[in-house]
């Protein structure tokens, strides 16, 4: 298999906090692979580290063989890395079609393109991205009247709009009603295997991680605790003890 | 449900086809009913126009510039100095300061508009671009702040700069032709140059521009982690502004008549207020709500100049404090809020018979 991002040995620290210690990792193309630990353990600074929001301490990212620890976010993205957002960010004064047509991968643009309209099969690309998450009626509404949950999912619609190689989802079922977990699930599955899309998931939810991922790195005070296939993440006694300590 | 869900689109289209008409009627009718108010209502398209292109970053992208009259007065400049200097020495003809007359034939007049008119636009774009990606990796009030200083340089520049008459200013070529002629060409041209901005910005607001620059207003962050050129799509927005502005730079001084550098050309404290004001009023991050802004505003203004003369700065100050406090979104935001669905923002399912699958969104 090869590898389709390697972080190795990656720091990050915020003033006195460390945030990321020596945390090294690698996903290999069309594996879902899942990032759990209590709050505050470095998570989604390590997603941050990844995508470049922020300049890292140390360490090295490689995605597709190539060091991308230097690029910044828009650059990341239109390598094909796109990553969604903890808090969930859309456009909150654009409709949902909106926000989905903006979508479009950016990685060839001309100045003639960039004034130029979305041709029909981007427009019915979208309407059938909608459908998918379920937001098909609600095309036309302002994005921000959407629900939390809601809006989650049309921000992983319009990450699939992006067409990218690989997804990082920030607790992508946090605030989504129980019952359209089940639902959500399976898309994700179907971005993975239809779509061959990688994913890297931060989640809270146990049931959901242990069914969604192959693999599983565990992280506890911006360290890294334990890596393996999700039974034996589950049974590793450290991670249960981070757990507990942690609550 | 409202009427507007059962208009079939054709109906819509027709009777939006039926306004731009009447305006076009109007617009085309009016100078020749009212030939005293050619030149007010030549400034009122120039209004629109001032509206429009603020709105372009104001208002569709959420980045207050400040700075905008710089290209207003840079293709000001940039007009006379070709009208001038295609025939003659521009330094001997401002140096005589009005004293030498350049009387061009109407095709000489047309030549140099023709010319001004176009180096002008693309000099003022020239200008936003070269500042654009200087500043515009600037965030929001940041941003702003810094385009105060624009305006207030270039004027200061031009009021020491001798080549285009400095301090006492600069005086366009003669209009050649009969009394009134001139009041209505500009008319008809400033008419013209409102239109095409107006259609120029729609077709664009409609496709990935108009998108990109929401995008950046909503959540710039957002935009940057999907892989928009942010950069690139602000820097494009302002020379897409400049462009415009430094033609009706252009015409205004020809309208004017005498180009002051500080008080005509690099007018911060009247246009360079007055674009921010209108677009506020119409309802700043709408296509029309900067057109109806600057007729509202227009209006207005002339009329308190004719009924309120020696307390009309006042009155317009108050003005601005009531649009303000009372519509920080403007008459288009306003209605916009209280009738969402007019707008098109309403819940649609799919129509029967449609493919309701779900299963074949992931397919695709
Ligand atoms: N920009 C920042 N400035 C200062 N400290 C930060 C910053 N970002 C994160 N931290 C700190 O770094 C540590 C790790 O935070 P992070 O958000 O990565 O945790 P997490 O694992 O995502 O937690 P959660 O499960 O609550 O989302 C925390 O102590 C946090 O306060
Ligand atoms: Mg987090």
């Amino acid at each position: 298999m090869t590898p389709i991002l390697q972080v190795e040995k990656v720091s990050k620290s915020f003033g006195g906090i460390v945030a990321n210690s020596d945390i090294s990792l690698r996903v290999n193309e069309g594996e879902i692979v899942g990032v759990i630990g209590p709050n505050g353990s470095g998570k989604t600074t390590l997603f941050n580290s990844i995508v470049g929001s922020h300049p890292v301490d140390s360490g090295s990212v490689r995605f597709e063989g190539a060091e991308i620890s230097r690029l910044r976010v828009p650059q990341i993205a239109r390598l094909g890395m796109l990553r969604t957002f903890q808090q969930t960010r859309i456009y909150g004064e654009m409709t949902c079609m909106d926000n989905m047509l903006i979508s479009v991968p950016h990685r060839h643009e001309s100045l003639f393109s960039i004034l130029a309209g979305f041709p029909r099969e981007t427009h019915d690309e979208a309407e059938e991205l909608l459908d998918f998450v379920g937001l098909y009626a609600k095309r036309h509404l302002r994005a921000g009247e959407l629900s939390f949950g809601q809006q989650k999912l049309l921000e992983f619609a319009m990450a699939l709009m992006n067409r990218p190689k690989m997804l990082l989802l920030d607790e992508p079922t946090a605030g989504i009603n129980p019952t359209l977990i089940n639902g959500l699930l399976d898309r994700l599955n179907r971005a993975n295997k239809q779509l061959g899309i990688t994913l890297l998931v931060i989640e809270h939810n146990m049931r959901v991680i242990m069914n969604l991922a192959e693999r599983i790195y565990c992280l506890a005070h911006g360290q890294l605790l334990a890596e393996g296939d999700p039974e034996a993440v589950r049974n590793d006694q450290r991670v249960i003890d981070a757990y507990l300590g942690g609550q | 449900m409202s009427e507007a869900t059962q208009t079939t689109g054709a109906a819509v289209k027709t009777r939006k086809s039926m306004g731009y008409l009447a305006i076009l009627i109007v617009s085309v009718i009016a100078p020749l009913l009212f030939p005293a108010y050619q030149t007010q209502m030549a400034f009122l398209w120039i209004m629109v126009v001032l509206a429009l292109t603020w709105d372009i970053l104001g208002g569709q992208m959420g980045y207050n510039s400040f700075g905008n009259i710089l290209f207003f007065g840079v293709g000001m400049y940039v007009t006379a100095v070709l009208q001038v200097g295609l025939f003659t020495d521009v330094t001997a003809y401002n140096a005589a300061k009005g004293g030498e007359v350049l009387d061009p034939t109407l095709g000489e007049y047309l030549l140099g508009l023709g010319v001004g008119l176009g180096i002008a636009a693309i000099a003022a774009t020239a200008c936003a671009a070269v500042f654009g990606f200087g500043m515009l990796g600037l965030r929001g009030h940041y941003f702003a702040i810094g385009t105060l200083g624009l305006g207030i340089a270039a004027g200061e520049i031009a009021a020491g700069w001798d080549y285009i008459g400095a301090g006492s200013g600069m005086v366009p070529p003669r209009f050649p032709g009969e009394t009134g002629a001139r009041e209505e060409f500009f008319y008809y041209l400033s008419f013209a140059l409102a239109i095409v901005t107006f259609f120029a910005l729609k077709r664009i607001y409609a496709g990935r521009f108009g998108l990109a620059i929401n995008a950046i207003r909503d959540d710039e962050d957002k935009a940057e982690a999907m892989g928009i050129h942010t950069t690139r799509y602000k820097a494009v927005g302002w020379c897409i502004a400049a462009f415009f502005l430094g033609i009706a730079g252009g015409i205004v001084g020809n309208i004017v008549g005498f180009i002051a550098p500080r008080d005509v050309a690099f007018a911060g404290v009247t246009y360079g207020v007055w674009m921010v004001l209108m677009a506020i009023l119409g309802g700043k991050g709408t296509l029309w709500g900067p057109v109806i802004g600057a007729a509202v505003f227009h209006i207005t203004q002339e009329l308190f100049w004719t009924y309120l003369l020696g307390w009309q700065r006042v009155a317009l100050g108050l003005l601005i404090v009531v649009i303000v406090v009372f519509f920080p979104q403007g008459i288009l935001g306003f209605l916009r809020e209280k009738f969402p669905e007019r707008f098109g923002y309403k819940v649609q399912p799919k129509e029967a018979g449609g493919s309701a699958d779900p299963a074949e969104g992931g397919a695709r």
